[in-house]
């Protein structure tokens, strides 16, 4: 089942061609809801400004690239490392108070970036955006064209590492007290679990991997814009993750999936109105199908197994 | 010296404004704990009401004002009625996304009808020009009187919480609403009135506040972080809070920008942090917002 899952790439390569800049998109949207995953679904913190970590990776990526160093996986690396540093030291002061605490810390982290990256102009070039990012050759040999393939199979092994990467994480102690954390953090304390410690270890590899997923983002696309930074981009990764289930590590995939190509098609329907049925759609899931896909494929699945027991009887 | 008083003035009508924005917010989401995200949007309606009003069919803007606040309010009761309430035991997670929902619907329906340029409207002739205080010190007419409508609606705002059966109702389901509830007062009503009357005071700030903050569809997301300040920085425990908390984010606002224009508005954001980092309960708060 799930090697099936990883090998859709390649029939997927084949059959959209054309559509492979979506494709890639839906990877990077992948990515970026997988560490914000890790952070909500995992931890629980409820954060609204992710995206400060995902626009530090393709701001560090895309500055590394137009500075003359454009070689792609160590771009990579350094914008999860920048982003990794950030978050540890964010990090402290978001774990203070309360939900609402959080939530403002976030978000206005993630605004005064945004600000920086608007003002400093010189550096990120403001508005416009930051040009002539370049890449090299992965690894040398395997060129950026103009049609996406590179750029493609570039995020799709970059998603399936860091994939298996939070998989571990989430799979190994470390994960499973985070579980525990966000289930009763009172609990976990009187059994001796430092619960600080761990929420700022899954804030930090959260934000690491944001900013991997930005990184990935500029040099897919050789641009860096400010909406990298923009609020709608923390809001979208947490769409991303409602429509696919939180808590659950293919949630965030196939939700980046379904939110990409339902915007894809609403824009088509109603073009610049599309948020307006995202809002909609938004509401309805959470009055009525609070697990995402992931919940109705397990609630599914239940189903079959209890006919199945039902009829064994 | 005179133009230190222009900002402080032009700040405490912008601050003032802020609080009959927030006021609302700072009982639904601090006494009721429920992180209404979307609170923006009533007050971008009664914005839009008046837009419509003034400039279509020519009604008198300080008519406008009341059935600002009137249409906020019945879009407010409505919602609470058919949507907010049955989330009001949800977690913040879901209130958050629930309203970050309502937020995109209220953008893009206004940026269907009225489309995404900045409205504006023009004022009648006895709101406009200068009030000179002193020699080079002057004070918009208009802020001048954004400043005395809001000082009596929070004079009497803090009247109906502390004098009225209905106040002592409000207090009473929020602080224990068991006990209300077996007391005969009916909560329910009492939380969608109170909803409806901060839905109001935000689409008259709304109107109030075409002319200073501007109007246009990202409303509701420019001034969200404006107003979770106010009534995170503000605490709960009165008026007095979220009232203070309003006066010192105008003030600072304006002041950073017209001092030092480099920083803009990382001066709201570095405030707010340090506030949260040292008092995580806001200024004012006895007890704990969640």
């Amino acid at each position: 089942m799930e090697i099936l899952f990883w090998l859709l790439p390649i029939p997927l390569f084949f059959l959209f061609g054309l559509r492979l800049p979506l494709l890639t998109e839906i990877a990077i949207l992948a990515l970026f809801a997988l560490s914000l995953d890790l952070i909500l679904g995992y931890a629980g913190i409820v954060s609204l400004g992710h995206a400060a970590f995902f626009g530090l990776g393709a701001y560090t990526a895309g500055l590394l690239a137009v500075h003359g160093w454009g070689e792609p996986i160590t771009g990579l690396l350094a914008a999860g490392a920048v982003a990794t540093a950030a978050g540890f030291v964010s990090s402290f002061l978001v774990l203070r108070g309360s939900d609402l605490t959080r939530l403002m810390v976030t978000l206005a982290i993630s605004m005064m970036l945004l600000e920086a990256a608007n003002r400093l102009a010189w550096l990120t070039g403001g508005a416009d955006g930051l040009y002539g990012v370049t890449m090299w050759p992965i690894f040398g040999i395997f060129e950026f064209d103009l049609y996406g393939h590179t750029a493609y199979w570039y995020s799709v092994i970059v998603l399936f590492i860091s994939f298996v990467a939070l998989r571990a994480i989430v799979n190994s102690p470390f994960g499973l007290a985070l579980r525990g954390v966000k289930g009763n953090p009172l609990r976990m304390r009187a059994i001796g679990a430092p619960v600080n410690r761990h929420l700022v270890k899954a804030f930090t590899i959260g934000a690491g991997f944001a900013g991997i997923a930005g990184g990935l983002l500029a040099q897919a696309t050789q641009f860096v814009s400010l909406d990298v930074l923009a609020f709608h981009r923390s809001a979208e990764a947490l769409l991303v993750l409602v429509i696919g289930g939180s808590g659950a590590v293919y949630g965030g995939i196939l939700g980046a999936a379904a939110f990409r190509v339902l915007q894809e098609w609403l824009s088509g329907i109603t073009p610049q109105y599309w948020q307006f049925w995202l809002g909609a759609g938004l509401i309805v899931l959470v009055l009525f199908a609070r697990g995402g896909l992931i919940g109705l494929w397990r609630a599914l699945v239940r189903r079959l197994h209890r006919t199945r027991d039902e009829e064994a009887r | 010296m005179c133009r230190v008083l222009t900002v402080l003035l032009d700040g405490i009508a912008y601050g003032m404004l802020l609080f009959i924005l927030a006021c609302g917010l700072s009982v639904t989401l601090g006494l009721m704990n429920f992180v209404n995200l979307a609170h923006g949007a009533f007050a971008m309606a009664g914005g839009y009401v008046t837009v419509v009003l003034v400039n279509g069919y020519g009604v008198p803007f300080l008519l406008c004002l009341p059935i600002a606040f009137l249409v906020a309010a019945a879009i407010g009761l409505l919602l609470e009625r058919t949507l907010y309430r049955r989330l009001y035991g949800a977690n913040h997670l879901d209130q958050v996304l629930f309203s970050i929902g309502l937020v995109f619907m209220a953008m893009a329906g206004v940026d269907y009808f009225m489309g995404a340029r900045q409205q504006l409207i023009t004022l009648p002739d006895f709101l406009r020009g200068q009030f000179h205080l002193a020699e080079g010190a002057s004070i918009g007419v208009y802020r001048l009187f954004i400043i005395v409508i809001c000082a009596v609606l929070a004079v009497v705002l803090q009247l109906i919480l502390s004098r009225t059966r209905f106040g002592s109702r409000l207090r009473a389901a929020v602080d224990d609403g068991e006990v209300a509830r077996g007391l005969g007062i009916n909560v329910g009503t009492v939380f969608a009135m109170t909803f409806a009357v901060g839905s109001g005071l935000a689409g008259l700030g709304g109107a109030l506040g075409i002319e200073v903050l501007g109007l246009d569809p990202s409303f509701p997301i420019r001034f969200m972080i404006y107003f979770l300040i106010v009534v995170v920085v503000g605490g709960t425990s009165s008026i007095a809070g979220p009232f203070l908390a309003s006066l010192i984010l105008g003030i600072g606002d304006v002041a950073g920008k017209y001092y030092i224009p480099g920083f803009g508005s990382f001066m709201i954001y570095t405030m707010m942090v340090v506030i949260l980092v040292l008092r995580p309960h806001g200024l004012f708060a006895t007890r704990g917002t969640s």
